[in-house]
């Protein structure tokens, strides 16, 4: 029996409301009634699947009887937890991928041949960025940046090769807010795809297909999966638009494994209240930072004095758990010495688990760039990043009051 | 540290090694020795494992102990403590107990020459009244299952200390965001860590909590010599599962509080069982014992036989029809039938286990979304 929740629930009468997202998160994409009667989805490490004769294999292959074929096509427990962030996201299809930047690929490499042009706003993952000028650029595709948030630039970017548009929201680690109806409605006049990266947004702060969004893209290793223990990627859209990516992660391979997939089905389940958590420490770190004294700058969404605190406001129900700052008068190693003796969150990259962590842009991602390179990503060396987990708010801004006195 | 820093930071100390955040699941079963006979912190898994250690140092910390066991499931947690006393010792427990105690008390541990009386723990007089002087140990359940009754643990802690008896308690429903019998006094936690400390479903465990080192040193003893210790990938799931311990539980709460107060206002209920209802006897004491919340489960009595309820339990789409609790998956059952089944039939119904009593586990979804299935089941 499928899920009685899904859109079979549509069946019964006049649209129901949206269920709430943690009810959304426990229930969503799952069999109401699983193998052997089993309240959790089972771990299926099969990397083929057997047909009982050859009649069923012809059925499978044209389509009369949908079912598992081998581990790289498809998984049972990955198209349980498809389902689950589809719902999450209101999206019709999502794909699962080893990781956030095997879903970018996946996307990009369906989407883009030789000679199209794909646009970026510049404050979009490095990584990301650097996949399309270094790598993509030898397949002829040409990439373009510019502005985060100059709609203007991004649409006089737009000429008649080019496929997608790209950006974060909000950015990492300036946590810029696209204003998503802008952004989509750039595409739509132009009949260009357009792509967000919501990772650090999540479904429960911002659900960008909401918008006119083509595709949404989350590292699902973040505040997605939630506990910093496994790696994911996930992209959202339409089941017309994701076949040629389903197709190509078919054959390039990038899936993820069947235990990874039990994990971040069980982390979805309380990706609600963490969040919501989140955002609560991301506020109460934010304004603690903007009224000390060694501080100078805090990039917020959630402050009245971020550049985008009113398209924020406008369209997000919360604003995440990433706090940006700039520490006053401190060159790189005296903004290293606070990194240093904060004691509760760990220094290390990534962000969006239940632990806090923190790091130095300038050493983590930044440490082999020219000054230069630098300037231009706008990574100045006093820059802190603090990926807030969901440990109590007073420990860690007691914490980051005795760093701050180091 | 507050309670929930500690449940994500202590026992999950950064991997030195790899600089890992989160520890590695080891799997190993015997430990490498530098020299025979000199024994370094690890030998042999059953005697202890880095990952279940990890496990038993947070757990010690949540509950305010010193230390912690971590058990294969709660039943082996429960008959680990039994194992402390000997033949011709008696044991006085509350007779609103998980059905499981119930008949590893009755049909087990009396074979080894122990007795039971089961009490219940309302009238605290005729408690202390059960106890002789071959009593060695109180085992306490609060609340209580599945009627949700409440045990003034402070009390029981003055009655054992006059008469020099062990205190017990299974905190499975309480949890130690709401309740740390150990700050009060009590010798003993013992959990179902398979419930809220888990917490997914999907991992069966038990934990004994205790202050007092000696204590500690007796059980481990058991422990060690009887074998019955958590598996490494349960100790990494329930590590997991503890870091989102609290905001589970609290909001678990909040939504069986919203819960209980609508079924109170049901015609279709006869009453509920819910000690945040200021109609429940136990009302008052879970207020100063339960710290911001009343728990995730509720029980209640629908107008209607057997039959009725029966329906009522089978027709809730959320709510899933299993034994078991604690989940951020909802549950319904219907003890007569499924968790108090094991109990013998006229004990059920002497302790108040009635045909129509459901049983409700709470768990994460909307309000909204349980109340409307509650709502359309009741009509069965």
């Amino acid at each position: 029996m499928q899920t009685r929740l899904s859109s079979d629930s549509q069946e019964t009468g006049p649209q129901p409301r949206r269920r709430g997202e943690s009810t959304l998160a426990v229930h969503a994409g799952e069999a109401h009634q699983k193998l052997a009667d089993s309240i959790t989805d089972p771990i299926i490490c099969a990397s083929t699947f057997t047909f009982p004769n050859t009649q069923a294999i012809i059925d499978y292959i044209e389509e009369k009887q949908p079912r598992e074929e081998y581990g790289r096509y498809g998984n049972p427990g990955e198209k349980v937890v498809e389902r689950k962030l589809a719902e999450l996201e209101g999206g019709e299809e999502a794909l699962l991928f080893a990781s956030g930047m095997a879903a970018i690929v996946g996307l990009l490499m369906a989407k883009l041949n030789a000679g199209d042009e794909v646009v970026f706003f510049d404050e979009c993952y490095h990584r990301s960025r650097e996949f399309c000028s270094k790598h993509l650029s030898r397949y002829g595709v040409v990439t373009r940046q510019v502005k985060a948030c100059d709609y203007d630039a991004m649409e006089a970017a737009v000429n008649d090769r080019t496929k997608l548009l790209v950006s974060e929201s909000p950015t990492n680690p300036h946590l810029s807010i696209v204003d998503l109806e802008r952004f989509a409605a750039i595409g739509k006049r132009r009949g260009v795809e357009t792509l967000i990266d919501a990772t650090l947004a999540t479904p429960y702060n911002v659900r960008p297909l909401e918008y006119g969004v083509d595709y949404v893209l989350h590292s699902a290793t973040k505040y997605l999966a939630g506990h910093n223990d496994l790696l994911a990627g996930v992209i959202i859209g339409s089941k017309e638009q994701m076949e040629p990516v389903r197709n190509l992660r078919g054959i390039m391979g990038a899936i993820s494994s069947a235990h990874n997939i039990y994990l971040l089905e069980r982390g979805i389940k309380t990706f609600g209240l963490r969040t919501q958590r989140q955002n609560a420490n991301g506020q109460a770190i934010a304004e603690f930072l903007a009224k000390h004294p060694r501080i100078e700058s805090v990039y917020y969404p959630g402050l009245e004095s971020h550049p985008y605190h009113e398209v924020a406001r406008r369209t997000m129900r919360g604003f995440g758990g990433l706090v940006t700052f700039l520490v006053k008068d401190a060159d790189w190693r005296a903004t290293a010495n606070i990194v240093d003796a904060v004691t509760i969150p760990r220094i290390a990259p990534s962000l969006g688990g239940v632990e806090s962590l923190i790091e130095q842009p300038l050493v983590m991602s930044y440490y082999e760039c020219t000054p230069e390179e630098r300037r231009q990503f706008g990574i100045p060396d006093n820059m802190i990043r603090y990926s807030c987990g969901i440990e109590n708010a007073d420990d860690l801004i007691a914490d980051l009051e005795q760093a701050l006195r180091a | 540290m507050k309670f929930r820093t500690r449940a994500i930071h202590v026992g999950n100390e950064r991997d030195e090694q790899t600089g890992a955040v989160v520890p590695p699941i080891h799997m190993a079963t015997t430990y490498v020795q530098h020299h025979a006979g000199e024994w370094r912190e690890f030998d042999y898994a059953r005697s202890g494992n880095p990952t279940r250690k990890n496990l038993e140092q947070t757990l010690a910390s949540l509950e305010s102990g010193t230390a912690a066991l971590a058990f294969s499931s709660g039943m082996a947690a429960t008959h680990c403590v039994t194992m402390l006393l000997e033949s011709g010792d008696h044991i006085v427990a509350g007779s609103d107990i998980y059905g499981g105690t119930y008949r590893l008390l009755h049909k087990i541990v009396n074979r080894t020459g122990v007795s039971v009386s089961l009490t219940s723990t309302g009238d605290l007089d005729e408690f202390e009244r059960a106890i002789t002087p071959q009593t060695k140990l109180l085992w306490l359940e609060s609340p209580g299952n599945p009627l949700m009754s409440i045990t003034d643990l402070k009390a029981c802690v003055e009655i054992a200390k006059r008469h020099g008896v062990l205190t017990a308690i299974d905190n499975t429903f309480a949890t130690p965001v709401l309740t740390r019998p150990l700050e009060l006094g009590i010798d003993i936690v013992m959990h179902s860590a398979t419930k809220y400390l888990g917490g997914h479903s999907d991992a069966l465990g038990g934990a004994i909590v205790v202050s007092e080192r000696e204590l500690y040193d007796r059980l481990y003893f058991i422990q060690n010599a009887t074998g019955a210790v958590m598996g490494p990938f349960e100790s990494f799931l329930m590590s997991r599962g503890l870091k989102t311990l609290e905001l589970r539980v609290r909001e678990q709460c909040r939504t069986a509080q919203r819960l209980a107060e609508f079924l109170e206002s049901d015609s279709r209920i006869q009453r509920v069982l819910y000690p945040g209802l200021s109609s429940h006897p136990g009302h008052e004491v879970a207020t100063g014992q339960m710290n911001g919340g009343y728990g995730a489960m509720l029980s209640f009595e629908v107008v209607g036989d057997f039959a009725k309820t029966k329906r009522v339990a089978e027709s809730t789409k959320l709510f899933q029809l299993a034994v078991s609790l604690g989940a951020v998956e909802s549950l319904i059952e219907q003890p007569a039938a499924m968790s108090h089944a094991s109990y013998d039939a006229a004990d059920r119904l002497s302790h108040g286990i009635r045909d129509e009593l459901i049983r409700i586990s709470v768990g994460l979804e909307a309000f909204e979304d349980l109340r409307d299935d509650l709502d359309q089941a009741l009509n069965a």
